[in-house]
């Protein structure tokens, strides 16, 4: 059944217990990278390939003088306006019945030109399969009628689903609530970048903070395609006229 | 200037050796063809030689593009839907175009290298011969103008497919494809200097590429400064100490060919083989400090 569906991550109910990361390597088969060591927390490090979801800590000092935690699950944005499926040539890339963005495995060939293009370092290359992977949003999950594995384990509903509109409705409601409680720095991110994005987020902080561009910096890779062609075809002008000129016997000298 | 939060696409030497090998593919038919059209009969060995070395660039850049996939044996998935077995064309993404250009570029380099090879007498065979002969008149010259523009495009656009993406530096500037199709006509103009050097009295042609070559590498120069000036603070990634040893290239094949060649212009034969060694050595340390430096 055709419809819209969305998360909202709620980062001031996270608890970094990383279950979705947990939930979402079980349900979809990924073995995980070798452990690392990375004097932190978090010992993940990044969306790749393996890691369809990320809880990031960030440390700051609070107005008290103790340290904390801001924590965040991120995940793909399944973006509206997606840099990923624009510049995808085999169109393996596609928008599912979901509104969803996902990667064909069986279409996709390795290229990495998604890679370059999605602004949110969501998508890894993997060298086993030899395909560029990501987030499904849990499509087999979806298609029958069970929530993504990652919203389901989460222990604190940080990590929430639904219809997007309805998604809206709640993020704005509990942003709405956190303002008025005195928590200024609370904020709405994802219903204005790219189109508005399948995965907002309640961030404690400035966007580029958490990894993420602010909406002036959400651009999308074809922003390039004219500029970058206009400068090729007046090189190209100038350099025919040039050769024209050198090519053309000078005198009888050659 | 954007701030980024990407990836990199890990493209690496596959796609160097292409970017490099595409100019000169692209960049040889330009001036094969401006060397036939506007030159004097004196200049056709050379122009022969230019349709010589396009083709064997050309037919090595789809497999440097094929074995850099993840999955090697669905390259033609860049060009048909696997799923619906519909054409894959998406005029706003380079790469997309890119697949099909070099696709049709590879047929106008193939049938203009069998002109060259036959009129050489390296190939006998009826069927080169029917086709030389169906190029020798105005069809052969109209041939020769549309294959160019396809060559110009692929000489030039891997530049605007690195910019048509969110990474840093690349996408911050506007002056890659320009750099690329100058540097690969540059590189182009070098090659068939060289190999023309190689088998064949060109001395009248060899002053016409020395003057083109200058033109290009005067381009190739602005379009540096351009990319600096463009980059403003960004430029600090491009000009870290390992980087530096390769814009010492580029600068060596470019600045010093324009000295040498002014040298040569005097009859100084030995400078007229460095010179166009350098200009190839620096075409290929530019893509690789700009494949290299915006993924690190």
């Amino acid at each position: 059944m055709a419809r819209t569906v969305g998360f909202f991550t709620d980062t001031t109910l996270c608890i970094g217990c990383k279950a979705c990361e947990v939930a979402c390597k079980e349900w979809n088969e990924l073995p995980g990278h070798a452990p690392e060591f990375r004097d932190s927390f978090d010992n993940t490090g990044q969306l790749d390939d393996q890691n369809w979801r990320h809880v990031q800590f960030h440390e700051f000092t609070t107005p008290a003088g103790g340290v904390a935690w801001n924590m965040m699950s991120d995940v793909c944005k399944h973006c509206a306006m997606a840099s990923c499926m624009e510049v995808c040539p085999t169109n393996a890339i596609i928008r599912t019945e979901f509104d969803t963005v996902y990667i064909q495995p069986e279409v996709c060939n390795g290229c990495r030109d998604c890679i370059a293009a999605c602004p949110y370092h969501v998508i890894g290359f993997n060298e086993k399969t030899g395909l560029a992977q990501k987030c499904t949003f849990c499509y087999s999950r979806l298609q029958n009628n069970l929530i993504p594995a990652c919203a389901k384990a989460c222990p604190t509903e940080s990590i929430k689903f639904g219809e997007l509109n309805q998604m809206r409705e709640v993020a704005g409601a509990r942003v709405a609530q956190l303002r008025a409680q005195g928590v200024s720095q609370a904020r709405l991110y994802g219903d204005k970048e790219y189109g508005g994005l399948h995965a907002l987020f309640l961030l404690m902080d400035k966007p580029e903070a958490y990894g993420l561009p602010d909406a002036e910096n959400a651009v999308l890779p074809r922003r390039n395609n004219f500029r970058s062609y206009l400068g090729s075809l007046v090189t190209a002008v100038l350099g025919l006229v040039g050769a024209v000129i050198a090519f053309r016997d000078r005198g009888g000298k050659g | 200037m954007t701030e980024h939060f990407v990836a990199p696409p890990q493209w690496e030497w596959y796609i160097v050796w292409y970017f490099f090998l595409g100019g000169i593919a692209g960049g040889a038919y330009v001036i094969g063809t401006l060397l036939r059209l506007f030159g004097s009969t004196r200049d056709e060995g050379t122009a022969r030689v230019a349709f010589l070395v396009s083709f064997p660039a050309m037919v090595i850049c789809p497999i440097l593009l094929t074995l850099d996939l993840g999955r090697p044996v669905r390259f033609w998935h860049m060009l048909i839907n696997s799923r619906t077995f519909e054409l894959n064309f998406k005029y706003w993404s380079p790469m997309s175009v890119g697949a099909w250009m070099l696709f049709i570029f590879g047929a106008f380099a193939t049938v203009s290298f069998v002109e060259a090879a036959t009129l050489t007498g390296w190939l006998r065979h009826p069927l080169a011969q029917r086709i030389t002969r169906l190029l020798s008149g105005g069809f052969g010259r109209l041939f020769m103008v549309v294959g160019a523009l396809f060559g110009l495009f692929i000489a030039g656009y891997t530049g605007v497919l690195l910019s048509v993406s969110n990474q840093p530096i690349w996408s911050d500037t506007w002056t890659l494809g320009g750099l690329f199709l100058a540097s690969g006509l540059s590189v182009a103009a070098a090659s068939i200097a060289l190999v023309s050097r190689m088998w064949r009295e060109a001395a009248d042609s060899e002053m016409k590429l020395i003057r083109a070559d200058r033109v290009f590498i005067v381009l190739e120069l602005a379009l540096i400064v351009a990319l600096f000036v463009t980059l403003g603070a960004m430029s600090g990634k491009l000009l870290l100490g390992r980087y530096l040893i390769l814009w010492l290239l580029v600068l060596a094949g470019t600045v010093l060919p324009l000295v040498l060649q002014f040298r040569s212009s005097m009859g100084r034969p030995a400078f007229s083989v460095l010179a166009p060694f350098l200009v190839l050595l620096g075409g290929l340390a530019l893509r690789m400090v700009l494949v290299f430096a915006a993924q690190a």
